[in-house]
């Protein structure tokens, strides 16, 4: 899923607006998956898929790929449709700089919901 | 052109200026808005004929919301809203406009406010309905980064609350419903949550709530996890009397992010209302 964001994101200006002052690097972990998204002016410049050694991010969003599985449903159902309602169920972890995270709130989600348009 | 049959007025009340609009004449049912929000939510109830027919729908911007203005000297405090100020607030502007024994309807803090209603004014209201009703939200985000010089609150707050729509709600109304809360007031949404999260716990109380004085609807959206509908279910199991219905669908700002499926449920509680 995370492998196509690059594209979904890009090819989508509704989504690309909300991120267009972003200049990060953030973590999405899926299951034991480490993924690093470095942002561009909105655009998703690079996803590094790890295992990592050292590396920087600004803030990381973690769950299981359970999880991640049913936020990515085609609609999904009551409670799994929102990053904040996987917070909300304790299904999701954020780490690192929240202040970023907040700032860029709108888009984060947009990005991370984009799996469910393809 | 279309206009719609909403008018707009500024009453001053306590030694504020608060914005109200209304439409329709008959039964008055006064409409609070979500936190952070303001009556434009409420934009499909004050345009339905089925419903203006025989009611008087009124709603008002809260102090600090909308077009309302905060009271003066606001530079120089934090705004909180608590229980006591929020009932008055309520009760007060009903007594100023001279509602008679209304109906009054709140969604999420104004679906627990009545709650508080149905304790102290029972008497006073014809009916309650609360949308998206719960005795308590735990904090499961830290709010003050809605209020943080460093992010920007019109977008943090948009973000809120677009994830507490559903999915399956029409992308016009659920962007409409952000775009309220992306005009909000730096502050203003954290300072409902200290209601909503911190003072408003009324847990303790709400099984003394008695429907034989004043009739309680409780409508809450599937989707919603802030005001879930296990939440409502909770206490609508301790209130007798209380009728609880599940809007399929539906998420946290029902009349604002689908108002015709909305409308589908209202219309119906608000018949079984004006025939008591």
């Amino acid at each position: 899923m995370i492998e196509n964001l690059a594209r979904l994101v890009n090819d989508d200006p509704a989504i690309v607006r909300w991120g267009r002052r972003m200049n990060e690097t953030f973590m999405v972990e899926v299951g034991d998956q480490q993924y690093l998204l470095q942002i561009q002016d909105g655009l998703i410049q690079k996803i590094e898929h790890g295992p990592f050694v050292q590396r920087t991010w600004r803030f990381a969003i973690r769950a299981k790929k359970e999880a991640w599985e049913k936020f990515w449903q085609k609609p999904p159902a009551p409670g799994w449709h929102d990053l904040f309602g996987l917070l909300r169920r304790g299904e999701v972890v954020f780490e690192g700089d929240q202040r970023v995270l907040m700032a860029y709130l709108q888009y984060v989600k947009l990005v991370l919901a984009a799996p469910r348009k393809a | 052109m279309k206009l719609e049959p909403i008018v707009g007025r500024y009453a001053h009340i306590d030694g504020c200026r608060v914005y109200f609009e209304e439409a329709g004449q008959g039964i008055p049912l006064l409409c609070l808005h979500t936190a952070g929000s303001d009556g434009r939510q409420y934009r499909a109830v004050l345009n339905d004929p089925a419903i203006t027919k025989q009611f008087r729908v009124i709603t008002f911007d809260m102090p600090w919301h909308g077009k309302s203005s905060p009271p003066a000297g606001w530079e120089k405090q934090d705004y909180r809203l608590t229980t006591a100020m929020y009932t008055d607030m309520i009760m007060g502007f009903a007594r100023a406009l001279g509602l008679e024994k209304p109906v009054v309807m709140g969604c999420s803090i104004g679906g627990r406010i009545v709650l508080d209603l149905a304790l102290k004014h029972a008497r006073e209201l014809r009916a309650l309905i609360g949308l998206q009703s719960g005795a308590f939200v735990e904090r499961y985000y830290d709010s003050s980064w809605l209020d943080h010089p460093e992010v920007h609150g019109g977008r943090a707050c948009g973000a809120v609350a677009y994830g507490l729509m559903s999915p399956l709600s029409p992308e016009k109304e659920r962007w409409e419903t952000v775009w309220h809360y992306m005009q909000g007031g730096p502050g203003v949404f954290t300072g409902d949550l200290y209601f909503y999260q911190i003072d408003g716990d009324i847990r303790a109380r709400v099984g003394e709530i008695d429907t034989s004085l004043c009739p309680l609807y409780l409508l809450t959206g599937e989707y919603d996890y802030s005001a879930s509908p296990r939440d409502t279910e909770a206490v609508a199991a301790r209130v007798k009397g209380a009728k609880f219905t599940v809007m399929k669908s539906l998420g946290h700002f029902p009349m604002s992010e689908n108002p015709e499926a909305f409308l589908g449920y209202l219309r119906p509680v608000l018949e079984e209302i004006a025939a008591r």
